[in-house]
């Protein structure tokens, strides 16, 4: 019925569906059975090049793919129900900690006490080496509950007060992760983060699956790919859902919609606690791909960095998160071979070396992006595929 | 009793400078609707072009002053021609989160321009002190006071009877009647941004003062920001007050937490700005001396 005219939306159900059409769901499928290949072990010859999961990349890309669980998670709170969240780090650190110290190995010293003239053990870390399958949901409604706690005072405010304030709580809750050496390991030692052992499965250690030989790096990756995959479907569930209308009412004019009979208070506490858990779960697991978790690596500028994520992939969508996080994940990859090439000679890429090193450009290219994006593409990565598709829909006769 | 006398006058001239960096950030707020996350850069860079030309070029404290002043209201001018003039219009939050971008990428330079290391800012003052009644008192704190009163004054009488300050407030209070009325609500813009930029300096300056600058100055800008909140975001008076409030209670912790309280941890100062922030808020959600926002329907 609709064919040749994808673009017409003549029923609800049509415009709230997860794909709109065929052509969609069909390169979804490539998609996912592209990323499983790669995930095997497999390559995609591409013809100009051949795509396959080793080297360098695959770290940023595995960083990608929990990140953007992280992304879709603020992009709910601050894309689909316009709260402006800068206290994301905060529930990241949330949920990395609360894995550490489930799922991490406890440390002991013993030491002498002067009081008893006893020799006693003394906690340095706390570690109660749980399984995956409780220490992954606890980051997560650990995080939760973290925004549950915060929601009493962020949906009294509006606006700017609520950025502020979000961003105050960076701070103190900075500061608790460096103070609370016992759970975090202290400033600039920070803890490993725990085994990802699944029921005695480990996706940390090569192993042999299905007669496949796996390493670490790609079971690291299908991990990801799986849990992406179920949280950017809840998430656009959650989206067309009555939640996720209450959320976008909220957003466009929260007077308005709580003239509708929308709680506000009620919602917006809901955003917050399940972005919170979103923040949560990647928080246990984006560091464990580097293996250790700092608490001083929970500041502003990694809450901006999630801001830039949804800005520039595209806000309120969950593909745009995702675009987004990769994005800015492999920003310092990209700023890197950009300063390989000799019209960017100007970029030294020692550390030492005078301005602009590799550092600055990536930090100037961020704020710069935000900037870009703002003024030019308000509707991020996501706004421009849509006009290159749009563009070549109506080829050769589009203006 | 000496010691709390003594950590009062500390906390009030660590107000004063956070006075200096919260009046920015309402002249902003008021006259343009912007959060200025991007002051912090600016303080920095002011404070960059103070140390350049004392230390570097080697002229005059008072004459870099100067300079240094033309100069920070040229980068105020400059940020809001070219990055926040086409932002007019949109949506509060965009702005916000522009200015954050901004922030990031000031930043870079300024600390490109100031080095890793501890920077003097090549003022008078040093570390002199004066005794006054048995208490040591800086000469830098003493400055910090005089030119937070002179200047706050000096912009109110600014506001109250010149042209240019009655066409900002107009502006601050209906952009499109101003408009109507001839008021050049882009010179407006413009003006604000310059006089933030100018305080943010000083904020600046006085950070450095004694000490010497680095990257860490950044964070007083920063703690500026629950000083505006707890005052409110569009009073100048409220910045005033939420800076004695939010001064002095910083240094009553530094001075008594670690002896009544030390299980809250080393630093635990610097994170009181933003608890005080939130104890205000909970009690008034637009600060003490906002404007409560009143919708129609």
């Amino acid at each position: 019925m609709r064919l040749g005219r994808p673009g017409l939306i003549s029923d609800y159900a049509t415009d709230t569906a997860i794909f709109r059409s065929n052509v969609a769901r069909f390169w979804f499928l490539v998609l996912l059975v592209a990323t499983v290949v790669l995930g095997l072990g497999g390559s995609i010859p591409l013809g100009f090049m051949t795509l396959s999961l080793d080297g360098e990349a695959t770290f940023y890309l595995i960083t990608t793919l929990f990140a953007a669980i992280a992304a879709i998670g603020l992009n709910l709170v601050t894309g689909v129900a316009g709260q402006v969240s800068l206290g994301h780090a905060f529930f990241l650190g949330v949920g990395g900690f609360t894995a550490a110290v489930l799922g991490g190995l406890g440390e002991t010293r013993r030491v002498f006490d002067l009081a008893s003239g006893d020799f006693v053990e003394q906690v340095l870390l706390f570690g109660f080496e749980l399984d995956m399958l409780i220490w992954l949901p606890a980051a997560g409604l650990m995080a939760a509950l973290a925004g549950l706690i915060v929601a009493p005072v962020a949906f009294r405010l509006r606006g700017l007060y609520l950025a502020v304030v979000t961003l105050g709580l960076v701070f103190l809750g900075e500061h608790l992760f460096r103070e609370w050496d016992v759970v975090s390991g202290g400033v600039g030692v920070g803890r490993p983060t725990p085994p990802l052992s699944l029921l005695g499965f480990r996706f940390d250690q090569p192993s042999e699956v299905l007669g496949m030989t796996l390493d670490r790096q790609k079971k690291l990756f299908l991990l990801g790919f799986v849990l992406l995959l179920i949280f950017g479907l809840a998430a656009k569930n959650l989206m067309r859902s009555k939640i996720g209308r209450a959320l976008s009412a909220i957003r466009d004019r929260d007077l308005a919609a709580s003239m509708m009979g929308i709680d506000l208070s009620r919602y917006k506490t809901v955003a917050f606690v399940i972005s919170s858990f979103f923040a949560g779960v990647a928080g246990a697991l984006i560091y464990t791909v580097i293996g250790r978790i700092l608490p001083e690596s929970f500041n502003l500028l990694l809450s901006v960095e999630y801001i830039a994520m949804i800005l520039i992939g595209g806000v309120a969508t969950v593909s745009g998160a995702v675009m987004g996080a990769a994005f800015i994940t492999f920003l310092p990859l990209i700023v890197r071979t950009l300063a390989g090439f000799p019209l960017f000679g100007f970029i030294s890429t020692s550390p030492g070396g005078g301005f602009p090193t590799v550092a600055h450009i990536e930090e100037i290219l961020f704020g710069l992006l935000i900037v870009v994006f703002l003024i030019f593409e308000p509707l991020g990565l996501y706004g421009i595929w849509i006009r290159i598709r749009n563009y070549w829909k109506a080829w050769p006769f589009s203006y | 009793m000496t010691q709390l006398i003594q950590t009062l006058i500390n906390g009030v001239s660590l107000a004063a400078i956070y006075a200096l960096v919260a009046v920015g950030f309402v002249i902003i707020f008021k006259s343009t609707q912007v959060l200025n996350f991007a002051q912090p850069a600016l303080l920095l860079l002011g404070a960059l072009w103070v140390t350049y030309f004392t230390t570097v070029v080697g002229i005059n404290f008072w004459v870099s002053l100067i300079i240094a002043i033309a100069l920070s209201a040229a980068t105020g001018v400059f940020v809001e021609r070219t990055a926040l003039r086409p932002m007019v219009g949109k949506p509060i939050f965009a702005v916000a989160i522009m200015t954050i971008g901004l922030n990031t990428m000031l930043t870079v330079f300024a600390l490109a321009g100031l080095g890793i290391d501890l920077r003097p800012i090549g003022e008078p003052w040093g570390l002199k002190t004066i005794e006054f009644a048995g208490f040591v008192i800086a000469q830098r704190q003493v400055a910090a006071l005089v030119t937070a009163v002179v200047l706050t004054s000096a912009l109110l009488v600014f506001f109250k009877y010149s042209r240019m300050g009655l066409a900002m407030r107009a502006a601050a209070f209906d952009q499109e009647v101003a408009l109507t009325q001839g008021v050049s609500v882009a010179a407006v813009f413009a003006l604000s941004w310059a006089l933030s930029a100018v305080f943010a300096m000083f904020g600046g300056v006085f950070v450095g003062a004694g000490v010497g600058i680095d990257r860490t100055a950044a964070v007083t800008a920063l703690k500026a920001l629950p000083v505006v909140i707890v005052g409110g975001l569009d009073s100048i008076g409220g910045a005033l007050v939420g800076a004695l409030i939010i001064g002095i209670a910083e240094t009553l912790t530094s001075t008594y937490q670690q002896q009544f309280l030390p299980q809250l941890g080393t630093g635990f100062a610097q994170v009181v700005p933003y608890l005080v922030m939130f104890v205000v808020l909970l009690v008034r959600p637009t600060g003490l001396f906002g404007t409560e926002e009143v919708e129609r329907v």
